[in-house]
């Protein structure tokens, strides 16, 4: 046979049977999935589903109970422990949850933390990292803030200034956990935007998100979870639907729509 | 946080602090020697009783004070960093308590002062041990479980010590007491304590990048790349290591340890330089040690020829200075 198929895209994340559980609960089972460049998921599911869980899995910071799974054809988690754990920060990029300042520090600092898997032992930032610093500050709003003291900043500066120490990182695949945590609404939409553009312009995105109206207008493909291990992968078109978010949510929703944008409202 | 210039430039003037410090303590006490004599007497030729005191009774002694100040404020930040806890100094975790144990059993003993300090430094490394075995366990190194380890050690020990003072033949309480509290005045061969000054610095630096990423959480740390385990387990273990040299160089000084790190971090938050720990880790090294010789200086000159026991005088004067410098820091929200 001599079929020409269209070249494949290496995938910036592969999993196969994939099992992942955290104290007992299940979050996923023979999860197999690909995330290539240029697509951007949203993960859905309700509290305590394991979302978070899986971005951390799937970012190296803890092990998954079975199955294989790769970041840019790198196996984890042997790849992203000891001295291959910088050669994983260059390619992927992780925003967690929560941000600690146990000690003080300005903004400026705080960004410049994301430039670290880009410099030598002995490297000192340069002013090219620090150009990229400013860039990412004035991406998410906090153009003037570089001299700021970190401990001073709102909760949703604060949640900025993680996404900018990220966007200095400059990883190929990101992995964002409850990205608009914190945010107004301009700055929902601006950080939605943001990483829309960074998935168009060849990136990957993966972002635990609780708004399903968000995950549709600005997430290609979804992911659910079902919190008993089963789980669901597609475009988002097809999985986003007032009956997969019931049966995900426990709670029937209803869709609403026009001018091709669609939100889903509690029924 | 600091340019690559500034880091070294405020470490030349720290050396330069150091000199002045080490050359203040080889002129000064209840024998006056001129800076000339000393300066013939460093290089070996000048003789006389000046020179007797200054290369075999003050020399030994400064350097041992420069490098216990170091150590104490090298592993002090280091601890800092690795807990996250600004309270955390480098006896937090038991060590002093285990060598102190051991020295003053050895001294009840009546054993000579080789083997005090041979004790001391067992004891040290003894609580070390018990305490990294027993946080240890599950094998990942909790920052809590660590702390209320190395809490309950230290407080078995500080039991220990209460019984042997209890016991202890009234003739040998005063050696005792002057250990506890820290001395340098059987400090007499300061070289090693020098080695391992400059091992833990040449050991700690190349880390600095990554022990600021630590400083800012786990999480973000390994995912920005830092072998998390590895650096803090070997970083805990150096540190430790450093503090329990210290200790037996000198007994426990107190304050050192605490104090210095958070006066440069102070010093580095007004200059705007955040908490960087490529600048943080050598000034507090240098600044530790300088203080330790000034304040040791003083405890030898200040009721002569009665000598103060240096670890009352560091507290003495480091209350007030940081109680003044904590009051002056901007409030935070919160």
């Amino acid at each position: 046979m001599n079929v020409s198929k269209p070249a494949m895209p290496a995938p910036l994340l592969e999993t196969r049977q994939l099992e992942v559980s955290i104290g007992g609960h299940l979050v996923c089972r023979d999860l197999n999935w690909r995330v290539v460049a240029g697509e951007s998921w949203a993960v859905l599911g309700r509290n305590g589903a394991g979302k978070s869980t899986l971005l951390a899995t799937l970012a190296g910071l803890r092990a998954q109970d079975q199955g294989r799974l790769n970041i840019a054809g790198l196996a984890l988690p042997q790849a992203g422990r000891g001295a291959g754990a910088r050669a994983m920060a260059r390619v992927r990029g992780y925003l967690s949850q929560h941000q600690i300042d146990p000690f003080a520090s300005t903004v400026m600092e705080s960004v410049l933390v994301g430039r670290h898997p880009h410099l030598g032992r002995w490297d000192w930032e340069s002013a090219a990292d620090r150009q990229i610093a400013e860039a990412a500050l004035n991406e998410v709003d906090l153009g003037g803030f570089a001299e700021r003291e970190v401990q001073t900043l709102s909760g949703g500066e604060r949640q900025r200034l993680a996404v900018a120490q990220l966007l200095a990182q400059q990883p190929q695949l990101f992995l964002l956990d409850e990205p608009l945590t914190h945010l107004d609404l301009s700055h929902q939409v601006a950080v939605m935007e943001l990483f829309a553009r960074r998935a168009t312009a060849g990136a990957a995105v993966v972002a635990v998100l609780h708004d399903p109206g968000f995950a549709a207008r600005y997430c290609r493909q979804a992911l659910l979870l079902f919190g008993n291990g089963e789980w669901l992968a597609g475009p988002a078109a097809e999985v986003i639907t007032a009956a997969h978010l019931g049966r995900l949510y426990g709670h029937p929703l209803r869709e609403l729509g026009g001018d091709g944008q669609r939100w889903f409202v509690p029924a | 946080m600091p340019t690559r210039r500034h880091t070294l430039l405020i470490i030349v003037l720290l050396l330069l602090l150091a000199v002045a410090s080490l050359s203040a303590a080889l002129m000064a006490g209840s024998f006056a020697v001129a800076p000339g004599e000393v300066l013939q007497a460093l290089l070996g030729s000048a003789d006389g009783v000046g020179a007797d005191v200054v290369l075999k009774l003050r020399l030994p002694r400064a350097l041992a004070a420069f490098a216990c100040g170091g150590l104490l404020a090298l592993a002090g930040a280091l601890m800092q960093v690795l807990l996250r806890n600004p309270l955390a100094d480098p006896y937090v975790l038991g060590i002093s308590g285990g060598a102190a144990v051991g020295a003053l059993s050895a001294m009840l003993a009546g054993l000579a002062l080789a083997l005090v300090n041979l004790a001391a430094f067992a004891g040290a490394l003894a609580a070390m041990l018990l305490v990294f075995s027993l946080a240890h366990g599950d094998s990942s190194w909790t920052r809590t479980r660590l702390l209320l380890t190395g809490v309950i050690v230290a407080s078995g020990c500080g039991a220990a010590v209460a019984l042997i003072l209890s016991i202890a033949p009234e003739h040998g309480l005063h050696g005792m007491l002057f250990w506890l509290m820290g001395d340098l005045g059987h400090a007499s061969s300061p070289l090693g304590a020098v080695a391992v000054l400059l091992l833990g610095l040449i050991l700690t630096l190349p880390f600095a990048r990554e022990l600021n990423l630590l400083a800012r959480g786990d999480t973000l740390a390994h995912a920005l790349g830092v072998s998390v385990r590895q650096v803090r387990g070997g970083i805990y273990l150096l540190a430790s290591l450093l503090t329990a040299v210290a200790v037996t160089t000198a007994g426990s000084i107190g304050f050192i340890g605490l104090v210095v790190p958070h006066l440069v971090r102070l010093a580095m938050i007004k200059m705007g330089w955040g908490n960087d720990q490529r600048l943080l880790l050598p000034a507090s090294a240098l600044a530790g040690g300088s203080l330790l010789v000034l304040a040791d200086t003083l405890a030898r000159t200040v009721i002569a020829p009665q000598q103060l026991p240096v670890g009352v005088l560091t507290a003495l004067l480091g209350v007030p200075v940081f109680l003044f410098l904590l009051g002056r820091q901007p409030h935070e929200r919160q």
